[in-house]
C-alpha cells in the first residue's frame, strides 16, 4: 500500500509528465488558453491514462515480453521476443481505446462528451499517453495495480499542470510584455519557471518514511565492518 | 535537376529553416526536443531520426494519400509511421546502443512527436510526393537545427564540453584554484524550456512580421 502510495505522489509531483519530461507539451500549449477548456482536456487525459496503461501492461507482460506466451503456448514459447513489436502494438491500444472511450462516452454521457468533444480523437497522438505506456515498460512494475495507480498519477500531474498554465496565461493577457515574447515565448520561460517550482518536490521519497529498521541496519554495517577489518589486521599480524 | 528545386520546391525545403520553423513557429514536437538536449550528441541523432521518420512518412503517406479512406486515415498514419520509428529504432540499437540508451523512450515517442502527424495532415496529404519529401526533409532539419541550437548551449554551460570534449579548461574550475563553476541548473528540464523562450525572443525580434497580436 505505502509502495502504491508512493508511486503516486512521485508520478503526480516528481516525475511529473510535462516539468520533468515535456510530455503532451503540444497540447499543453496549444490549449491552455483558458482555464474551463484545459480543465475538459485533463480530465479526458486522465480518463485514457487510466485505461491505456493497465492495458498495455497486461499486453506487455502477457504477450509482448521475452518468453511471455508461455501461458499460452507452453515451453517452446520461451525464446519467443516480441518486444520489437511494442510500439506498433500500444499507439494501436491507444487509437482503439480513444475511438471506444470517445464512443461510451458519447453513448452514456452527451454532456461530457460535449464537453470533450473535439479532444478526444486528439488524445491519440498525445506524447504523454504514449510517453506513460513507454515509461511503464522501461521501469517494469511489479503489478497491474501499480501500473495502473502510475497511469492514473501521471494524468492527474498532467491535468495539474494544465490547469495551474492556463490560469497563469488567463492573468498574462494584462501584463505588459515585450512584443516578440507575446503569445508562446512567454509561455515558455513560464513553464520553465513552474518547473524549476516543481524540483523542490525532487527529495521525497515516501517509501524511506515508514520502516525504522533499515537505518539501525546500515548503522551496524560500518561497526561489523570494522570488526571484520580489525579481524583481517589481527590475522595478518598473527 | 535544378528545376526540382525552383520555386516553390525550393521554399518548401528552405521556409521550415526559419520563417516556418516547426519547434519555434509552428510549436510542433516540443515534447522530445527538450528532453534529448542535455548532450549534443543525442540531439544530433535524434535530429537525424525525425528527419528521416519525417520525409519516409511524407512520401508514402502521400502516395497512399488518394487510397485511404479520411474516416480511418489517422490509424492508416500511425501505423505507416510506427512502422518506420520501430525500423529506425532498431538501426539505433545495432549500430549506436550507447545513444539509444541515453534516448530511451524518446525514440519510441517519435511515433507521437506532432512534427511528422502535422507536417502528414497539412501537407502530403494534398500534396504530391517530390514536394513532400521536401517538406519533411526541410521540417527535419528545422527541428534539428533547434534541438543543435539549444543542446550547444545546455552542454557547454551545463557541463563544459562540447560532444563529450572538455572545452573549458580545467585549471578555470575552482577544485583546480580557478574562479569557474558548472551551472547545474542547466542540465535540469526547466532550462531547456527558458532557453527555446529565449530563442522564439531572439528570432521574433528579428523577424518583426511574427510577433503574435
Amino acid at each position: 500500500m505505502e509502495n502504491l502510495l508512493n508511486i503516486f505522489v512521485r508520478s503526480i509531483f516528481i516525475d511529473n509528465m510535462i516539468f520533468a519530461y515535456f510530455l503532451g507539451m503540444c497540447s499543453y500549449l496549444a490549449v491552455s488558453k483558458t482555464v474551463k477548456t484545459s480543465f475538459g482536456l485533463g480530465i479526458a487525459v486522465v480518463f485514457v491514462l487510466l485505461i491505456t496503461v493497465p492495458v498495455n501492461y497486461l499486453l506487455d507482460n502477457y504477450v509482448l515480453k521475452a518468453g511471455a506466451l508461455q501461458w499460452l503456448l507452453g515451453n517452446e514459447a520461451a525464446d519467443i521476443d516480441l518486444s520489437f513489436l511494442s510500439f506498433i502494438m500500444f499507439i494501436a491500444i491507444i487509437a482503439a481505446i480513444v475511438q471506444l472511450v470517445e464512443m461510451i462516452v458519447e453513448k452514456f454521457a452527451p454532456a461530457l462528451y460535449n464537453q470533450l468533444g473535439i479532444f478526444l480523437p486528439l488524445i491519440a497522438v498525445n506524447c504523454a499517453i504514449m510517453g506513460a505506456s513507454l515509461f511503464m515498460q522501461q521501469r517494469d512494475y511489479a503489478s497491474v495495480w501499480e501500473a495502473t495507480t502510475f497511469g492514473l498519477g501521471s494524468g492527474i500531474g498532467w491535468m495539474l499542470a494544465i490547469v495551474c498554465i492556463a490560469a497563469i496565461r488567463e492573468k498574462l493577457k494584462y501584463s505588459d510584455i515585450p512584443a516578440p515574447l507575446r503569445g508562446i515565448g512567454i509561455t515558455f520561460i513560464v513553464t520553465g519557471l513552474m518547473a524549476i517550482s516543481f524540483m523542490s518536490f525532487l527529495g521525497i521519497d515516501l517509501g524511506k518514511l515508514k520502516p525504522q529498521a533499515p537505518r539501525t541496519e546500515t548503522a551496524a554495517q560500518p561497526v561489523s565492518g570494522t570488526v571484520q577489518a580489525n579481524a583481517d589486521f589481527e590475522t595478518v599480524n598473527q | 535537376m535544378s528545376a526540382l528545386f525552383k520555386g516553390k520546391n525550393g521554399e518548401f525545403l528552405l521556409g521550415p529553416l526559419s520563417k516556418n520553423n516547426p519547434v519555434i513557429i509552428q510549436v510542433l514536437g516540443i515534447c522530445s526536443a527538450l528532453a534529448v538536449t542535455a548532450k549534443l550528441e543525442p540531439a544530433i541523432v535524434m535530429g537525424l531520426s525525425v528527419t528521416a521518420v519525417t520525409a519516409f512518412s511524407n512520401v508514402i503517406l502521400s502516395l497512399l494519400r488518394n487510397t485511404i479512406p479520411t474516416r480511418i486515415r489517422i490509424i492508416v498514419q500511425l501505423v505507416v509511421v510506427a512502422a518506420l520509428v520501430i525500423i529506425v529504432d532498431q538501426i539505433l540499437k545495432a549500430y549506436a546502443y550507447e545513444v539509444s540508451k541515453q534516448l530511451s523512450v524518446y525514440v519510441g515517442l517519435i511515433i507521437t512527436n506532432c512534427i511528422i502527424m502535422g507536417r502528414i495532415e497539412a501537407f502530403a496529404l494534398a500534396n504530391k510526393p517530390w514536394p513532400s519529401l521536401l517538406d519533411g526533409i526541410g521540417n527535419g532539419i528545422g527541428y534539428g537545427m533547434i534541438l543543435v541550437i539549444v543542446a550547444f548551449f545546455r552542454e557547454l554551460l551545463g557541463s563544459g564540453s562540447l560532444f563529450g570534449c572538455r572545452v573549458i579548461p580545467d585549471s578555470w574550475y575552482i577544485a583546480n584554484g580557478g574562479c569557474y563553476s558548472n551551472n547545474g541548473l542547466l542540465i535540469m528540464p526547466a532550462m531547456a524550456l527558458i532557453l527555446v523562450g529565449l530563442i522564439i525572443w531572439v528570432h521574433r525580434s528579428k523577424n518583426k512580421d511574427l510577433i503574435e497580436k
